[in-house]
């Protein structure tokens, strides 16, 4: 058995959620989805190593909900959105869990977007027919 | 018969609830972005659309990885919003036109788009933020709405190809509805924004405002792209941008732009808004 190899693999910095991630982290996508429900979200704060055991969970990836460790949770796979639904209610942005990955704060992280839009509105009004208030 | 009225174009992502939500839109990070929907603000009051399609992806609340449609189209007379996860407040139910969505369906499928139909269909914020953004927030929605999902989540996607021929085909759908009615189609998502990865926060002017003007006069630069190479220029969730090529597909060859703007950041993204008619109306 092999995965079939893709040329966005190759993308650096980049993990395309595919059917090889999606195969891994199946278990875990399906436990954050669970928790659209309130009585679920509820349920695994009694006893979240229950909960992960109710879901099939490994010992690794148990131990990564567990420990509430954003980082290792998406390494090992996680969709981003399905995460959301784990790391928002605690207080984790999904920018937080996004400047993880380079290893800096969530400021750092939202400061380095506001840089994107530094002279836009100048760069519009060169590009022109953009509204511009 | 039904008639496609226009399209337009706006992000979806959860932020802009919030800031809506929390009374922020005049915020000095927010105002440039919300102030620019005001010319399509005034369209949609002059002409009162019946009916608007949106067209989004699910982030996991209709639909979980254990199926996944590449598209789907709601076929139902109502469509509730539900907490995705961190206590958000629903939105009030929003009304569809079954009789309609299933002439669409049928259409779609025997033009070879093989649609997934949803009789119960739970929308996201991919739909709801469009709603409150174009529309503002209501008891009861002032159009009817029919929510359109493309599968941008969950590997292999749908080429950008097949979102612009699919958006053919559904003008063909709508244009042989034989009640008079006046539609409009939402391409929601975009522009370039990565959410996870060491790239993550990845914002790209240029490619953006590339497929801006693609979108507007030559869909087919955008429409010609693989998966990988936007993916490449506008990041892994900025691959969501493919279902404005939908919106475009369903107007005609060439379109009149009747308002445009980019504003970034937004969040993690760049956000376009378009508003575009026919140009043969």
């Amino acid at each position: 058995m092999v995965w079939k190899k893709h040329d966005y693999d190759d993308i650096p910095g980049s993990y395309v959620f595919d059917g090889r991630r999606a195969h891994s982290s199946y278990a875990l996508n399906k436990l954050f989805y669970s928790f659209n429900e309130e009585s679920c979200r509820k349920e695994f704060e009694d006893d979240p190593a229950a909960y992960c055991d109710k879901f099939g969970l490994t010992e690794s990836q148990k131990k990564l909900v567990v420990n509430q460790d954003f980082l290792g949770v998406l390494r090992a796979g996680t969709n981003i959105y399905y995460m959301a639904k784990f790391c928002i209610p605690r207080g984790v942005s999904v920018q937080d869990a996004g400047a993880a990955f380079q290893g800096i704060s969530g400021d750092e992280f939202r400061e380095n977007l506001l840089k994107k839009g530094e002279g836009l509105v100048e760069r519009l009004e060169k590009e022109g027919g953009y509204w511009n208030g | 018969m039904a008639k496609i009225i226009g399209g337009v174009t706006t992000s979806h992502i959860p932020a802009v609830g919030n800031a809506i939500s929390d009374g922020l839109t005049q915020d000095p990070y927010w105002k440039r972005f919300f102030d620019g929907y005001g010319p399509v603000h005034d369209w949609l009051a002059e002409k009162k659309p019946d009916l608007i399609i949106v067209v989004y992806n699910d982030h996991g609340l209709n639909f979980f990885l254990d199926k996944v449609p590449t598209f789907a189209i709601g076929c139902a007379d109502k469509y509730d919003n539900a907490d995705e996860g961190w206590g958000l407040k629903p939105t009030a139910p929003f009304d569809g036109d079954a009789e309609f969505s299933w002439h669409v369906a049928e259409s779609l499928i025997n033009q070879e788009f093989d649609m997934c139909t949803c009789q119960e269909m739970l929308v996201d914020h991919g739909f709801v933020n469009p709603m409150r953004v174009l529309f503002g927030d209501h008891e009861i929605w002032p159009v009817k709405a029919i929510p359109l999902a493309v599968n941008t989540v969950q590997h292999p996607l749908p080429s950008a190809q097949r979102c612009y021929k699919l958006g053919q085909a559904l003008k063909t759908a709508i244009e042989s509805y034989p009640q008079d009615m006046n539609v409009v189609i939402a391409g929601t998502g975009g522009l370039s924004h990565q959410l996870q990865g060491e790239r993550a926060g990845i914002i790209n002017v240029d490619y953006d405002l590339a497929c801006i003007e693609s979108i507007i006069n030559d869909p087919d630069w955008f429409a010609n792209q693989s998966t990988q190479e936007i993916i490449e220029q506008a990041g892994t969730e900025g691959i969501e941008t493919i279902m404005w090529l939908v919106m475009r597909g369903a107007l005609g060859e060439k379109v009149n732009c009747l308002h445009k703007h980019y504003h970034a950041p937004i969040s993690n993204t760049g956000a376009g808004v378009l508003l575009l008619e026919n140009a043969d109306l």
